[in-house]
């Protein structure tokens, strides 16, 4: 899975949560509580949504990492990638 | 034969819209099933059947605004449909509702009568003519060429409806299902929110109470529970302040139920209504039903699906009527505590503010610890502020031993 495909889901996803934000107006490097408003059931949501679609299980120690769209996307790739060589 | 009507959806709803059926004359359905979208100020509602049978037939056209308790559809019981002479009972003008007479607002809707006679329809504006038919049924006959007095009706006093029309066009095409607008309508929103607030505020005298609470041990509990587990089976701390809320009610009953025509009625169910935000503005807060008596799982995957539903704007109609207290809780970007105001008929409203990290005393020595601000707003009619002590300091205790929730 690339990083492009990696991202499109991440944004279908997070369209699912929040249909009514324009996704292309998001700054990749803003805090995504503030930029388009989620909160903690929202942002659960949202991974258990990643996990059903990418296989990967975010840990709750792990949730600083994932708090922009950039971010969630560095993250996903690097665990896809660990698991590909593990 | 039963009647499907128009709920009431909260104190402040006197009419709805039907917008959309999910269902078709000669469609079983059992209590409990979505068979209707109705709109409100509060967004687009889907509307709960409270009996088991056969649709027998519709009685208001889509898209008409009806007043709150207006038969939508006859309903056949199992035995009625099953009985091969099965006829709908003639309608009956002399059963008229005695005149102002209203749905009391703000229950739950009660399960219509099994064999209630339909009521005569409120009269509509269009049905005044030779030919009774309601508009729609007008425009589709118009657009096909069709004469109405060519066909017998089987609307409210033999009124012609759309699918009588439909019918005398032929085996029509399925309706086309029109995708429903995925969120809602702000400014009716606010207009609802305005309506609610303004009434408690002019008739409900508020007290407030505010109580800190540590809520370290349910951080620790949730942590090394949630470790182990997959994203969607996770708790939330906010699962955990609504079981507490839910099970403090048990001991503290005069803080769940309506205040009605002068007096109190306490609720025998605790149904928590969860305030949700609404992105770009706005809130609603449908009912978590017998929330004291869901597992912490459960309770957790109801609150996520209410607050996802609730934001597509696909709130159901019994979660609407029937919250019996409201709990309100700012989240992690909030602020310290929130003072709320009490939706009417409830009686209480239950505010968490976010957890901050603060000095605090446990054992004698000061430590960092995680603390919550717990308020209450009350009302005087109903309690005092000693009742309402005792009932924030109930769920700060229940909120210190999680593994008991």
């Amino acid at each position: 899975m690339s990083k492009t495909d990696i991202r499109k889901i991440v944004q279908e996803e997070l369209g699912n949560i929040a249909p009514e934000v324009d996704l292309a107006t998001i700054d990749p490097a803003a805090d995504l509580r503030e930029a388009i408003d989620i909160d903690s059931i929202d942002f659960l949501n949202l991974l258990t949504a990643l996990h059903r679609r990418i296989g990967i299980e975010v840990p709750e120690i792990d949730y600083p990492k994932l708090v922009t769209l950039s971010g969630m996307v560095a993250y996903l790739e690097a665990r896809l990638k660990s698991a590909k060589t593990a | 034969m039963a009647e499907f009507r128009m709920p009431s959806l909260g104190a402040d709803m006197e009419a709805g819209r039907l917008v959309e059926w999910l269902v078709k004359p000669g469609d079983w359905v059992k209590r409990g099933d979505i068979i209707a979208v109705v709109e409100t100020q509060k967004g687009a509602i889907e509307i709960e059947v409270y009996q088991t049978g056969q649709i027998a037939r519709f009685l208001v056209d889509l898209h008409s605004e009806v007043p709150v308790g207006t038969p939508l559809a006859l309903i056949s019981t199992e035995a009625e449909a099953n009985a091969p002479a099965a006829v709908a009972p003639p309608s009956a003008p002399a059963m008229s509702p005695p005149p102002g007479a209203k749905q009391p607002v703000g229950v739950a809707m009660p399960p219509p009568a099994p064999l209630a006679v339909p009521r005569p329809p409120q009269a509509a504006p269009g049905l005044a003519t030779h030919i009774m038919a309601s508009p729609a049924a007008r425009r589709l006959a118009e657009q096909h060429g069709i004469d109405l007095s060519a066909i017998v009706g089987s609307g409210p006093c033999s009124a012609i409806t759309y699918a009588d029309v439909e019918r005398q066009l032929g085996p029509a095409s399925p309706p086309t299902e029109k995708r429903r607008a995925l969120w809602l309508d702000p400014a009716a929103m606010r207009a609802a929110i305005a309506a609610a607030m303004a009434r408690s505020k002019r008739e409900i005298p508020h007290y407030y109470l505010e109580h800190q609470i540590d809520v370290t041990p349910c951080e620790r509990w949730l942590a090394e529970r949630n470790a182990t587990l997959p994203p969607d089976s996770r708790l939330l701390i906010g699962a955990l302040a609504l079981k507490a809320v839910a099970l403090a009610i048990c001991r503290h009953p005069a803080f769940n139920g309506f205040y009605r025509d002068n007096r109190f009625d306490a609720s025998q169910a605790v149904h928590i209504g969860v305030a949700i935000a609404i992105r770009g503005g706005g809130l609603a807060a449908p009912a978590l039903h017998d929330t004291d008596r869901l597992s912490l799982d459960v309770l957790m995957s109801g609150m996520r699906d209410l607050v996802q539903r609730t934001r597509a704007g696909r709130i159901r109609s019994s979660e609407m009527s029937d919250p019996t207290i409201t709990v309100s809780s700012l989240g992690e970007r909030g602020v310290d505590a929130l003072y709320g105001i009490i939706y009417p008929p409830q009686v209480a409203l239950v505010g968490f503010g976010k957890v901050v990290t603060r000095p605090w005393v446990v054992d004698g020595a000061i430590g960092p610890r995680s603390v919550v601000t717990m308020t209450l707003a009350g009302d005087h009619r109903v309690t005092d502020g000693h009742a309402g002590a005792l009932f924030l300091a109930e769920i700060g205790k229940l909120l210190q031993e999680p593994e008991t929730l």
